[in-house]
């Protein structure tokens, strides 16, 4: 019976915690120990630090884990879509070397995909990746990098093929962001914030078993970082409940977490915050305006039917029915919301959102909405390429004409700040 | 939430009745007569299916399913354009009876609709706002009613109106008797000849009171508006649907239209308003079925499915091009009923008010 399967390994995880989880102890000594047992990340293979359980098993873990306010494996940002994807592509040995300082959050990561020139097209990526003798040579830049400031490592795709189609010329590194040839700059959002980072590779050098997959493969691996990165950030439970506890290792772990979301923490204003409308333009007096009326309907109802709607998708996928792939409604769906609050909250605020800082409305964060949710259309894929996958895919209609189907030399692309075109 | 399997076969069985009974030809055929509606092919939905009575309770000869079967007839209803009295008298008329009326009434009068051997029709003076019924008809102190409603649904051929009126006390719900002296029924000319509007005259007519207490109208209004955004999914839905085979078939400029990214991406935003509606009014089926959720999940349904149904009739005439203004081509039949459900029970505008309003209550406001 699974329950009881379920039942055993709660019982066998609390004992373990029981005689082993202590406030006292460093949160490195902490993993370490987490990693050797496999409960740093159940659900991977036991040749790599885990013990093979199933989504149902591993949740079990996490469960007890919470219950006990035991602290788990550190797995926020990047670390995650790399440690995903060496698992799945990786060498023997790259699993051996990268996925235990990930566990142990000894090693930040980042994901070194989108470029100044290929945005929606990422295929179309110019960063260049030169085989001479025994290392890859990396020219290039790469752009909205998050984590790249402070990370050990990063997945990187670069093109080592120009005389093939553009997808196939691309390949998947592993690459030491600690070296001479890799420059990192901070980059300026128009929120004020500073949350991702440029990368400019000059002569950065990748050694060649740190070529992930094979040379040429590296549109495919991509994919399965995409993949880990469209399923989002999920935050393991005991993190939040960590938060509240008292001991060393706690102090550490919140440290370790403030450093890891702080490239976060304006992303709920980037949604709208639908939910702060309707108290505010209560408070402030606005919501005696009957358009105001309106349009706080109009928002409020927007964002709860994209709740139904998800809900309502996922019960049917549940019951094992077929779904049309509701991601890029959903995300498009998001767009309308988002674009529909900030509209609600400039109503509510009138001449206030005249205003931005720390004295302003809600210390701040109505200003932050109107200036964060322009990039919940463009963050993640834009409102247009999930209207053509939705036209595509759900709705049947023809795929879009394409004209950089032959070898990538070839392909028209963005012509770069110094005049010449990029590659 | 998905269906059940037993809902999901219901819904196969109501798809198949009125793709089969409701076909745009036979839509066509009865939209030019005079009665509006097929009396054999009612029988049948009534006899044969039961969906007359799907979801009034047993003991008054229903079937005792609820909100959400109801909501599956009635989407597979407005999808196939079903032109005959159901919405009037299963939806309108026994919820009026079901939430008012005493023991004895609702036995007396929900088994005949729900056997559909008695057509009944709510007479409300005010079809836009549940607080503006009851200025046209009065009662006077002995309960018999006198006014007038100018837009009442199939009453023209109902037997039993159930009428709400202004009594001493109260805007009450009263049942009459619509083949006595003093009923004056006139069939009106409506823009949407699937469903009919008739002025109702009542001229010092014998009635009784159903229960004691006032007309629940805003139950009443929830009730109604949950089925008529189930219909407008419905027919959202196959209008939707056509829509985009059209466009795979139709060929300018060298390929189908369906190629264009100015039209797909339309086609992308008219889907998202539709799994937005889609989706809300599923929620407000449930919410009535089960008591839990927002309270103006009944507003939010009527508002999303009205919009989402006007969007996409108007597109569906839009990108057919010129065939899509043509009287042959069967796009109007649906722009007509989005239309007229546009303004039946309160627009999306007094929806979105009453949205906030109950917020208000909520909030203790």
């Amino acid at each position: 019976m699974a329950d009881d399967r379920i039942q055993e390994i709660r019982d066998e995880v609390g004992a373990w915690l029981d005689a082993h989880w202590d406030v006292r102890r460093s949160l490195g000594e902490w993993r370490e120990l987490l990693v050797e047992e496999g409960w740093a990340a159940p659900a991977w293979p036991k040749a790599y630090f885990g013990r093979d359980y199933n989504e149902a098993e591993a949740a079990a873990v996490a469960a007890v884990f919470y219950e006990k306010g035991a602290i788990g494996a550190a797995q926020q940002g990047p670390g995650r879509l790399a440690s995903h994807t060496l698992l799945v592509h990786g060498t023997d040995a790259q699993k051996r070397r990268y996925l235990r300082p990930i566990l142990t959050g000894e090693h930040a990561w980042c994901q070194l995909f989108s470029e100044p020139g290929s945005g929606s097209d990422l295929a179309g990526l110019t960063t260049k990746a030169e085989r001479v003798g025994d290392k890859w040579v990396i020219n290039g830049q790469k752009v909205w990098n998050t984590s790249a400031h402070h990370a050990r490592y990063g997945i990187l795709v670069a093109r080592t093929d120009w005389d093939v189609p553009k997808h196939q010329g691309i390949s998947y590194f592993v690459i030491d962001m600690h070296q001479p040839g890799v420059e990192v700059r901070p980059l300026r959002q128009m929120n004020g914030h500073a949350s991702f980072n440029e990368v400019f590779f000059s002569d950065a050098e990748v050694p060649a078993q740190d070529l992930v997959g094979s040379e040429g493969e590296g549109w495919t691996i991509a994919g399965t970082t995409l993949s880990v990165e469209r399923q989002g950030f999920s935050q393991s439970r005991d993190g939040g409940r960590a938060r509240n506890l008292e001991g060393p290792i706690y102090d550490e772990y919140r440290q370790e977490l403030a450093i890891a979301l702080e490239p976060y923490t304006w992303y709920p204003q980037r949604e709208g915050r639908v939910d702060l409308l309707f108290e505010r333009a209560v408070a402030n007096g606005a919501i005696d305006d009957p358009h105001v009326r309106q349009e706080l309907a109009k928002a409020i109802g927007l964002k709860r039917a994209a709740q139904l709607a998800a809900e309502a998708a996922a019960a049917k996928r549940r019951a094992g029915q077929r779904v049309v792939p509701e991601g890029s409604v959903g995300k498009l769906a998001a767009s309308v919301i988002a674009r529909q609050a900030n509209h609600v909250h400039t109503l509510i605020s009138g001449p206030q959102a005249l205003l931005a800082g720390p004295d302003s409305e809600l210390g701040g964060i109505v200003a932050e909405v109107l200036l964060s949710t322009p990039a919940i259309s463009i963050a993640g894929g834009t409102d247009e390429i999930q209207k053509n996958i939705i036209s595509e895919r759900v709705l049947g209609f023809p795929k879009e004409p394409r004209f950089d189907t032959g070898p990538f030399r070839d392909v028209p692309r963005n012509v770069s700040q110094t005049g010449k075109q990029e590659g | 939430m998905a269906f059940s399997e037993d809902q999901q076969q219901f819904a196969d069985v109501a798809e198949r009745f009125f793709g089969d009974k409701s076909t745009p030809t036979e839509v066509r055929r009865l939209m030019a007569s005079d009665v509006g509606y097929d009396a054999e092919v009612w029988r049948q939905l009534a006899h044969e299916v039961g969906l007359t009575g799907t979801h009034l309770p047993e003991a008054y000869g229903g079937f005792g399913f609820g909100a959400v079967e109801l909501g599956i007839t009635c989407q597979a209803m407005g999808r196939h354009l079903y032109c005959g009295p159901f919405f009037a008298s299963s939806v309108m008329a026994a919820h009026a009876v079901l939430n008012n009326g005493s023991e004895a009434q609702r036995e007396a009068l929900l088994p005949g609709i729900a056997a559909g051997t008695s057509i009944a029709a709510l007479v409300l003076d005010d079809l836009s706002d549940p607080a503006r019924v009851g200025m046209s008809i009065q009662a006077d102190a002995n309960g018999r009613l006198s006014g007038a409603a100018q837009l009442v649904a199939d009453a023209h051929v109902a037997d039993l109106l159930i009428v709400a009126a202004r009594a001493a006390d109260a805007v009450a719900l009263f049942m009459v008797d619509a083949a006595q002296p003093g009923v004056k029924v006139t069939a009106q000319n409506c823009l949407d000849p699937t469903r009919r509007m008739a002025r109702v005259q009542l001229d010092d007519v014998s009635a009784e009171r159903l229960g004691n207490g006032p007309a629940d109208l805003s139950l009443l209004w929830d009730q109604m508006c949950t089925a008529l955004a189930h219909e407008m999914v419905g027919g959202a839905e196959r209008l939707f649907e056509t829509t985009v085979e059209y466009m795979k078939m139709r060929v300018q400029f060298g390929r189908v239209i369906g190629s264009f990214q100015a039209l797909k991406h339309r086609c992308a935003d008219l889907l998202l308003e539709l799994e937005l509606a889609r989706a809300a009014t599923h929620e407000a089926a449930r919410y009535l079925a089960t008591g839990a959720g927002d309270a103006f999940a009944p507003n939010l349904a009527k508002a999303l499915a009205s919009d989402a149904y006007i969007s996409i009739a108007k597109q569906a005439i839009q990108l057919r091009g010129g065939i899509g203004f043509t009287w042959e081509e069967d796009t109007h039949l649906w722009y007509k009923r989005a239309k007229a459900s546009e303004v039946f029970l309160g627009t999306s505008n007094w929806h979105r008010e009453e949205m906030i309003r109950r917020m208000e209550v909520a909030h203790g406001g």
